[in-house]
């Protein structure tokens, strides 16, 4: 039993080296996809949470519908949706654009409630000595208020940088060749379905770790001038 | 004799928080050079007027004249306003994120367009006489709450305002560290700032100001200037409220 276990790895660390080329390329895609669905992510959250605060009834029920439609479907329904409307209808945008910018709607509703929820954590007060001194109120909430906010929304945006990460795996569904597609695929072709399984999970750790890492290194970064 | 300047001014002033009569008919006025102080219990509306006078609160009905002009919060522009008119807080609200120095640049090359040079020298300048001169560079929270109103202050001041409101400046500041704070304020209306002054500091009502208002319930119950206020006041809510406190 614990010789078959040993077996196994080593197995596994054979498949894991021999893959090394594919799933390296398979990981260049995920994180563009990630990296690219993120950053566009957050401006669609930031402008979310932008009209919430207005108070303007029209605006706030546009970021409410928004996010009762993204938080009330499944993401594999909202990327096939973007998916077959996009890369299909008129626009013919490429399968990895219309992947990205399914997982940026789906994402940016999640990092609008965490932005609003920072947002509306910075006391009154602050507002109020940016307009006594003067201040607009667009002005206030840019150079008063975010720059507070965004400090307290990075550690739930770290965690919505994870789920991003690992949300990408579901663009296999739509024929990219990430992480998880490759590994299925491989794991088919060569009837090692587990062996490429755990490969990717391996890939996912790494991935995820490495971004744990840059948010809490970013977290103390801005401590400082705290 | 020349005619003395209303620096600020209220007339026939109501504010309603729902059902809550706040603010009932208030008519006074501020005029130039003078120091104005509002004492009364709290709940009395003291605050709710001072912050009506910069539009953080916004009146029901009556009249806000700021060198005798009428402002309407529809028409006017509030932003040019409180330029005019600076404010300071019970609970400070200095910008954490920002260090004293840019605390105090903010306005000037924000709002007024100051070049960033000639807001820095400015800010040094009111960092001094507000005694801070070596902290320019200290975030915030290394304050102690006497010296983050004096930074307030000198935040307020770099506006270059014509009036100056104190909502209860020295109310959130632990005993010791009130004298600091006071001694600004003195040093201010010494040179001749028009202020209005919210607080329970009753010795500095009696030495600094040049009138004393009492407010109860949303009104206005008795004015006067300190010594008749203090010694001889004439109402017996006045009465009972000064020797609650003395």
């Amino acid at each position: 039993m614990f010789i078959d276990f040993i077996h196994y790895l080593g197995h596994l660390w054979e498949v894991f080296i021999e893959s090394k080329g594919i799933f390296l390329d398979a990981t260049v895609l995920t994180l563009r996809l990630t990296v690219l669905s993120i950053f566009i992510a957050i401006f669609i959250g930031l402008f979310f949470a932008l009209l919430k605060t207005t108070g303007v009834k029209v605006l706030v029920w546009i970021a409410n519908t928004y996010i009762f439609l993204v938080r009330g479907t499944p993401l594999i329904v909202q990327i096939f949706i973007f998916y077959y409307g996009l890369s299909y209808g008129p626009l013919q945008i490429s399968g990895f654009w219309s992947a990205a910018l399914g997982l940026a709607f789906h994402n940016g509703a999640y990092i609008a409630e965490i932005f609003r929820g920072a947002i509306q954590s910075i006391g009154k007060g602050q507002t109020e000595a940016g307009r006594s001194i003067g201040m607009t109120s667009w002005k206030t909430m840019k150079r008063i208020i975010l720059p507070q906010a965004l400090r307290r929304a990075l550690p739930p945006l770290g965690n919505q940088f994870i789920i991003g990460l690992k949300d990408s795996s579901l663009a296999a569904f739509v024929g990219l060749a990430e992480i998880f597609n490759v590994s299925t695929t491989m794991g088919s072709a060569d009837f090692d379905f587990m062996t490429y399984l755990l490969i990717s999970a391996v890939y996912y750790l790494i991935l995820v770790f490495l971004l744990t890492l840059l948010v809490s290194f970013t977290e103390k970064k801005l401590a400082v001038s705290d | 004799m020349g005619e003395v300047k209303k620096m600020i001014e209220a007339r026939k002033l109501n504010k309603y928080f729902g059902d809550l009569h706040v603010l009932k008919d208030i008519d006074f006025s501020v005029d130039e050079n003078n120091v104005v102080v509002l004492i009364g219990a709290s709940g009395s509306g003291k605050s709710t007027l001072l912050r009506c006078l910069n539009f953080l609160e916004m009146k029901n009905s009556g009249d806000i004249l700021i060198e005798d002009k009428s402002i309407d919060p529809k028409k006017s522009d509030l932003n040019k306003v409180r330029q005019k008119v600076g404010m300071v807080f019970q609970h400070f609200n200095l910008f954490p994120h920002k260090s004293v120095l840019e605390n105090v640049i903010e306005g000037p090359t924000q709002v007024k367009g100051t070049s960033k040079r000639q807001a820095i020298k400015d800010a040094k300048e009111l960092l001094d006489k507000v005694g801070l001169a070596d902290k320019e560079d200290v975030y915030p929270e290394k304050l102690s709450g006497g010296q983050k109103q004096r930074v307030a202050i000198a935040r307020s001041l770099a506006m270059r305002p014509d009036i100056m409101l104190f909502d209860e400046p020295t109310s959130a500041l632990d005993p010791e560290l009130v004298g600091e704070v006071l001694e600004t304020m003195k040093a201010l209306a010494k040179e001749g700032m028009t202020m209005v002054v919210v607080t329970h500091e009753m010795g500095f009502a009696r030495e600094v100001s040049d009138w004393v208002l009492y407010m109860h319930e949303g009104k206005i119950v008795e004015r006067g200037t300190p010594s008749d206020l203090f010694d001889n006041p004439q109402e017996k809510r006045t009465q009972a409220f000064l020797s609650s406190i003395l």
